[in-house]
């Protein structure tokens, strides 16, 4: 138990009332849970064996990765985490937890999970999630998310790893195939982010983070979804022509991407006096969808064709 | 936050006194899990491996 001097040390001593879940909050578990999920599918759909094992705990280190860029976004992004209405009861603006102890948090873990990828795969791979972690958190969160409207765009990159990571974690390279999978999270980041931000714009506006429509305006934000809409359908079928996904995923992409086109059609044809924002919502909602859907195809489809083909 | 009591120790709250020991367990049960992971790690990586030590 500390022992405080009478010298005025209590009003600089604070006890923790953190709990482990607070910690947990830190590493953002949603985010990670689609991390998890891509990097599972670039793990499982590339063509060389893993001792199952040594993959499990390959996703493990990428997922406590992600987790620590998480933690060093909310110990960075604090100061704006507390004007936002989804982000304000987060463990650091709420005070659960100290900026300084959310910054020793995720550096510790950051440096473990690098290490651990390294020893138990490749140092390719290792070097991926660190390079992931060093993107999204000073690339994106110091630098690009306060000063341009292509923050997410070019941040999108960080979110659009993993699936590469699991790649090179399995055959120590990086490929055609693994670079489709890293375009598709890529084009598929802004019109989902700006889907979100054209019913929050609100909130980013508060806290002075310059997104699409508070810079650009919603008429602009919408035609750039649009665009980048049709090119996550083209790029959606890609692993058909350039890996060995089978026709079954061309048409299931193909269909997943026109629906894609549809939403933000409807977001385009949106009028402008609309604050309800209903094909916004849609699309932000038909966007997480898409994504696990199409990498659900993906991994069912490499399975049957690696698993299925010797049971025929 | 902070209960100085007249001896100049902190005295914990309850809330203070059960987060810590929230704390505890989940540091010790991540570090359990550790052991039991880079066990089975070497264990894998080495193989029969392990049993070969050159004198």
């Amino acid at each position: 138990m500390a022992i405080v001097g009478k010298n005025g040390l209590e009003q600089d001593l604070r006890i923790s009332e953190a709990v482990a879940g607070d910690y947990i909050e830190l590493l953002k578990p949603r985010v990670m849970s689609l991390v998890v999920f891509t990097a599972f599918v670039g793990l499982a759909t590339a063509p060389a064996a893993i001792n199952p094992f040594i993959a499990l705990i390959a996703i493990l280190a990428i997922a406590v990765g992600a987790g620590a860029s998480g933690a060093l976004n909310m110990w960075y992004d604090a100061d704006i985490d507390a004007v936002m209405s989804r982000t304000v009861s987060r463990p650091v603006p709420s005070g659960r937890i100290l900026p300084g102890e959310a910054l020793i948090f995720g550096l510790f873990l950051s440096s473990f999970s690098v290490m651990t990828l390294g020893l138990v795969t490749n140092w390719l791979a290792a070097g991926l999630l660190a390079f992931t972690i060093f993107f999204y958190v000073v690339i994106y969160t110091m630098w690009l998310k306060r000063w341009t409207p292509q923050n997410i765009v070019i941040g999108g990159a960080a979110g659009a790893f993993p699936p590469m990571i699991g790649w090179a974690a399995v055959t120590g390279t990086i490929s055609l195939e693994s670079v489709i999978l890293f375009l598709i999270i890529f084009l598929w980041t802004p019109p989902h982010f700006w889907a979100l931000a054209l019913f929050k714009s609100g909130d980013y506006e508060r806290a002075g983070v310059p997104m699409m429509p508070n810079v650009a305006g919603e008429e602009s934000t919408k035609r750039q979804i649009f665009a980048y809409s049709l090119l996550v359908a083209v790029v959606g079928v890609l692993p058909a022509v350039f890996s060995e996904a089978s026709l079954v995923y061309a048409a299931v992409a193909v269909v997943l991407g026109a629906g894609f086109v549809w939403y933000s059609w409807k977001v385009l044809r949106m009028p402008e006096g609309d604050r309800s924002m209903k094909p916004a919502k849609a699309l932000f909602g038909y966007s997480l969808l898409y994504l696990s859907a199409l990498f659900a195809v993906l991994l069912a489809d490499s399975l049957v064709g690696r698993f299925g083909a010797s049971a025929w | 936050m902070v209960n100085a009591m007249d001896d100049d120790r902190v005295n914990l709250t309850d809330a203070q006194k059960k987060a810590r020991r929230n704390r505890n367990i989940a540091i010790g049960l991540a570090l359990a899990a550790m052991v039991v992971i880079f066990y089975l790690i070497t264990i894998i990586k080495l193989g029969p491996g392990i049993l070969e030590r050159p004198m």
